[in-house]
Parts: C-alpha cells; structure tokens; sequence
C-alpha cells in the first residue's frame, strides 16, 4: 500500500497566546478509512478540527491533500477540497428553519433567486432528514425547537449534502440516545463503503473500536502514538491518552504509514 | 436493520448512503385541521408561543386611528391619511435600512444623523454650488453609504461594539452637517428641484392607484400560485388554494381601500410609490436571495454562520452600508418635506422614531426575524402617533414622552415574546 493519503497534516503548530495548543502534530487519513482522534479534555482535538476546517488556521505546518500542498485559510477553502465538518458545540443558525441549515453555504439558486422548493425536495429525496433514524416533526420548524439529537442529525446531514471526500465529527455521539448511536456508527461504516474518509472524534473507546481502522492519540497538544484498530488493546489506548505511556518516540516509529515504506 | 439499508446499491450515490430507515412521523404530533381552519389554529398557536409577527402593528394601528378619529374627526379624512402616507416615506425609508442592521442583531444609533448629513451635503451641493441635482443627490447616497461601510468596517473588522461605532458616529456626524450647513443654518432646497418633487408629485389619474392595487393583488396571487404549483409537484409541503385566496383577498382590499382614499385627495404620492416599491424590492433580497438568507443566518448564530462558509465580515459591512444609504435617501425625502434643509434634520427623534417603527412591525432587536415590510408597518403606527397629536394639539413635550413610551412598549413587547418562544422551545 503505498497509495497517498486524502489528508495528510505535517507538523502542526498552533498557539494561543504561551499555550502551544499543538505541537508538531501529524495526522493522515486515506480515502475509505476511519481514523479514530482521541486524548482526554483539552488535548487539542477541537483546535486540530479547526486547523482542517479553516475556522482556526494553523501557525505553522504543512497540510497536503492528495499528496499537495494547499492552504487552508477559510472555511471556503476547506469546503471547495471536499471537507465537511460537524462541530463539538452544534454550529446551527437558530434564525434559520431545518432546511434553511442544511442548505446554508450551497443554498440552490435559480436565475440567482433562492429556490426553497428545489432545496425542500432534495432534503426529502436524500431523506436526510432519517440519518440516525431521528425524527424530524417537519422540514420548515425553526431548529431551536428541536432537542439536541435531532439538531446533531440536522448537522450531520447537513455536512453530508455537500458531498465531501472528508468527514469530521467532533464527539458526534455525545447528544444521541442508544439507538441513534448504534445507528450512527452503522452510518459511518457505510460512509466508508463509499470510500470516504472521516476523522472520529469520541471520549467514548467503545465507539471508536466498534468503527474505527486507526487511532491517534493526541496529549497535551502533541502526537502520542497511532495504533491499529484490530491489534491494539483497549487498555494500551487509555494509557496512552492518560499519558502513562509516554513513549511517543516509539509510537513515532511505528506510524503506520513509515511502516509500509 | 430494515429493508432500505439492506438494498444499499453502491453507487456513490449520497441517498444510498444516509438512508436510515424509512420516514415515520412521530406520532406525537397532532394533525393538523385542513383548510383554513387548520390555517387558523396554526395562527392561534403560533401567537400563544410568542411568534407576533404583525399582529401588535395591526392591533396598534387599529386602535391609535379609531382614537384619535374618535378625538378629531378629521384624522380619517383623505387629506391627512394622503399626507400621513407621505409622512411616513422618509422615517419609513431609514427604518427598512435599520432592519438591515437589526436583523444581525446589532444596532445603528447613527441614521438619523446620517440622513441629516446627507442632505446636508446635497442641499450645499445643489443649492449652494450649483452641482446638477442628480450628481448632488448620488454624492449624498454615497456619503450615507461610505459612512455606513465604514462604521460596518469598525464594527466587524476591529471588532468595536455596533452601538458605541454609531453613537460616536451619530455624534460626529450631526457635528458635520452642522459643520457643512455653516452659519446661517438653514438651506431652502429649490422649489421645482428633483427633491422638492419627490414629496409633492401626485398622480392625479385615478387610474393609477387602482392599477397598483390591481396589478399588486394580481402579482401576489400568480407568485403564491406559481410557488404552489412548483411545490405541489415536488411534492413538498404546501398551502391550500383557499388560503391563497384569502391572502390575496386581504391584500387586495387593503390595496383598493388606500388607492380609494388615496384617490378622494390628490391621487398616489409618487413618494409613497418609490416607497413601497423599495420595500418589494429589499423584502426580495432579504428573503429570496443568497445575501438576504446569510444576514438572517448572521442573526441567529454568527459563529455558526462563519463555520458553514460565510464571509461574515463582507456581510456585516455591507448591511451597515445599506442602512447608511437608505438613511441618506430617508434624509433627502425628509427634506424635500420641509423643501429646506437646517440645524434640525435629522434629529435624535428621527432615530427613536426608526427603531420604534421597526420594532413595533416585528423586527427583533436580538437579530434574525423581521423584514422590510415589518418597517412599513411600524412607521405608519409612528406617524400615526405623531400625525395625530400634531391635529390635536399636544405640546412637544408631551409627543417625545410618548414617543419614547412607544419605544419602550415595543420592545419590552420583543423581549417578551422572545422569552414567550424561549420556554416554547422556539428561540429567537
Ligand atoms: N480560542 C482559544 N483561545 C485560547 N485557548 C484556547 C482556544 N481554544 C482552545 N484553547 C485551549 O487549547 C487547548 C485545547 O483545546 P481543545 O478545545 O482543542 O481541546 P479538546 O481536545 O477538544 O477537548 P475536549 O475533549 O474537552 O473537547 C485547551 O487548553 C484550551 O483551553
Ligand atoms: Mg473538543
């Protein structure tokens, strides 16, 4: 395998004032593969997010898509690769209805005037509005009225209409109920049939072995090991994250794309 | 797992991909009844949750007009509802560029002083220096709009708070039209000048103001329609025939009432022409374009905005730029009013007046609810007020404290539906 990766982050660096957010982190994800990012409370996985998405740019680094350089500065930028996101803290408009959400920032124009039916139908035709099997009461309610599953569903299908090559969610299961979870990670498995790639953000192990092919550890703004799904105890994750094994410099070795080489 | 998933062909096709399983309704949800009266109890339940929409305008107008026909029996007459519906063109006009600002959820203290200085500036031009009347007249809009950018510009780029950006600007901007105005103060615009005609050209066929209405009602029902049509052929929710006709019917019946009236005096104002043709037009963009739809997006959640792609500070700037240049054309049809310009245009009034008239026709001063038409609204309840005391006689005095009252009404009425919606888990 020696194919390049969709998304390949090199040396990342981001500040904020003296804190390092992040520090020389690396991250690779190929098209068709779940990569799992996990590390306790403030290791930089929302700030790392941000670096991909162009809502937090970084300080310095590399970011390559499909083995190119490319700078991503604006969320623009990383929506025209093919980058689609789902945020921690839900970032829906509260003024707009569902459909309005889903739509905004590709909103389907004709002769240059907002198309509502055009939008409404292609919101039912993908049938969007059933990812997670939550139920929507109707396409047109405002989404401050709708409880925090469903407006996680409205944000998820909202990052699938665009298409993209890339998905990132971060803690998407932290709002869903049990049977919206188990129906999410089904969603995510299907996702990576279609040969996307998607960036896993979760405190919760159990999700990210259930669908996950990689996992990388991130503490305290740094790379803290990159481990095979299949060949990797529970237990060594958590260490790692909890910082107990803080052999960075061995996990470094065994990247699994230094690996292949 | 259920049929949909397990026939998942692939292809990369996105349906294919996120079909869960098949649409259920939640049967919690009640059905509604159909027809108009499914429409009314939609209505109902809509107002009960906060959402007033034009109701408090309405009611208003209703009781402030009985009032004070009741009072002075001449408030009805065609000759002061003419003059009322010229009255309300130059508030009205700064208050549709306020609702631009508004709807982001901030504040622009500074229109009235812009719409002073900007007629200020071409009263100066045109009458002064002798400039061709529509060169002076674009100078001014294109002060109100450089003012507005750049007030926009501190606002969202340096990152100063809207209202201490426009209440400097207010200052300084008053400060100016004194300061261009000169000594003598006061400055008659030119009797038979392009601004002087704005407020004093009627169209005394009849013909005329009943082909607006006609020609209104008649575009309203074919869009609503037309819009129908579309919908019901995609299949996507959609109103029934007969709740078409009843809007249509009420906005026919408004029309021919004001042309009727309109008609007994002097005939259509042109400036109430250009008035609500303003008011079609910017409802157009707010509601049915790609800009219109991320204002409102920037008033429900400008973080969230910016992450889905928005260029939010191009479209903070731009909205205080439009309320700027609406106020400079406010100023311009205020003065041609009074056919001079002085040390008074666009007083602090003018400003408590544009907020209150949008606020009272449904602007919410927390951002992203209202349009421009919520303006026209609330400036004739304004001017009601105004108009109607002015007949009767109140001091001054007393008009800036019920001005103010109004204000005051208006938006604690906002925070309370807001509230309303609030516990009925519809926010904003
Ligand atoms: N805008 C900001 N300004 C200053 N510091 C920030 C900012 N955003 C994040 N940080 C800091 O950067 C560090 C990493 O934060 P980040 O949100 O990326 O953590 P996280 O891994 O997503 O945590 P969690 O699991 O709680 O979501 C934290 O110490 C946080 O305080
Ligand atoms: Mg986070």
């Amino acid at each position: 395998m020696t194919t390049t990766p969709l998304l390949a982050l090199r040396g990342i660096c981001k500040r904020f004032g003296a804190l390092h957010a992040l520090t020389r982190v690396e991250l690779e994800i190929n098209a068709g593969e779940v990569v799992a990012l996990v590390g306790d409370n403030g290791a930089g996985k929302t700030t790392l997010v941000k670096v991909i998405t162009g809502a937090g740019p970084a300080d310095e680094g590399v970011i390559e898509w499909n083995g190119r350089p490319v700078r991503i500065a604006r969320p623009r930028d990383a929506q025209s690769l093919g980058i689609a996101s789902v945020y921690q803290e839900l970032a829906l408009c509260e003024s707009l209805d569902v459909v309005g959400n889903l739509f905004l920032g590709h909103e389907i124009c004709r002769a240059g005037v907002l198309d509502e039916v055009a939008m409404e139908r292609r919101a039912r035709e993908l049938d969007l509005l059933d990812v997670l099997s939550v139920r929507i009461p109707r396409t047109r309610v405002p989404v401050a009225s709708l409880s925090a599953g469903q407006r996680q569903a409205v944000a998820i299908a909202r990052a699938l209409l665009s298409e993209p090559k890339i998905l990132i969610l971060d803690e998407p299961t932290a709002a869903l109920g049990v049977g919206q979870t188990a129906h999410f990670l089904d969603l995510i498995e299907r996702l990576r049939e279609h040969s996307l790639g998607v960036l896993l953000i979760s405190h919760n192990l159990g999700d990210v072995k259930a669908v996950a092919d990689q996992v990388a550890v991130l503490r305290l703004g740094r790379n803290n090991g990159f481990f095979d799904v299949l060949t990797t105890s529970q237990e060594q994750i958590v260490s790692s994250i909890t910082g107990a094994t803080d052999n960075a410099v061995t996990h470094r070795k065994t990247r699994p794309w230094e690996a292949t080489r | 797992m259920t049929g949909t998933e397990a026939s998942g062909d692939i292809d990369r096709n996105r349906a294919g991909v996120v079909t869960g399983r098949p649409s259920a309704r939640d049967p919690r949800i009640g059905d509604r009844p159909p027809g108009l009266k499914g429409h009314a109890s939609d209505f109902v339940l809509r107002l009960r949750s906060g959402e007033l929409g034009w109701v408090p305008g309405v009611c208003a107008v209703i009781v402030i007009w009985t009032t004070f026909q009741l009072l002075d029996h001449h408030f009805l007459s065609p000759r002061n509802l003419s003059n009322l519906s010229v009255d309300i063109v130059g508030t009205g006009l700064i208050a549709v560029g306020l609702v631009f600002v508004l709807l982001l959820g901030e504040i622009d203290l500074s229109v009235g002083a812009v719409s002073g200085l900007a007629a200020a500036v071409f009263a100066v031009l045109n009458v002064n220096s002798g400039m061709p009347e529509w060169l002076a007249v674009a100078t001014a809009a294109l002060v109100g709009a450089g003012i507005g950018a750049l007030q926009g510009f501190f606002f969202a780029r340096i990152g100063v708070p809207a209202f201490v950006v426009t209440l400097a600007g207010l200052l300084v901007w008053n400060g100016l039209m004194l300061y261009v105005l000169g000594a003598n103060g006061t400055i008659n615009l030119h009797a038979n000048g392009l601004v002087s005609v704005l407020t004093e050209r009627y169209f005394h066929n009849r013909a005329v103001a009943y082909g607006l209405a006609a020609v209104g009602a008649a575009a309203y029902f074919l869009a609503s329609y037309h819009d129908e049509r579309r919908r019901r052929a995609a299949r996507v929710s959609s109103r029934s025939l007969g709740e078409i006709a009843v809007r249509t019917g009420a906005v026919a019946v408004i029309g021919f009432a004001a042309a009727y009236v309109l008609n007994r005096f002097e005939g259509l104002p042109l400036a109430l022409l250009i008035f609500l043709v303003s008011v079609v037009g910017l409802d157009f963009v707010l509601r049915r374009t790609r800009y219109g739809r991320k204002i409102f997006a920037i008033g429900g959640g400008a973080e969230a905005a910016r992450l889905a792609g928005v260029n939010v500070v191009w479209i903070r700037v731009s909205a205080f730029a439009v309320s700027g240049t609406l106020a400079a054309f406010g100023g311009l049809f205020l003065a041609s009013r009074v056919a001079s310009v002085g040390q008074t245009s666009g007083s602090t009034n003018l400003l408590i007046d544009a907020i209150a008239a949008a606020v009272i026709g449904g602007v919410s001063l927390f951002g992203g609810r209202g349009t421009p038409w919520s303006a026209l609204l609330g400036v004739l309840v304004v001017q009601s007020i105004a108009s109607g005391m002015v007949l009767i006689g109140v001091q001054t005095s007393v008009q800036s404290m019920i001005t103010g009252g109004v204000l005051l009404a208006a938006v604690v009425l906002d925070s309370l539906s807001r509230h309303s919606r609030k516990s009925h888990g519809v926010v904003l």
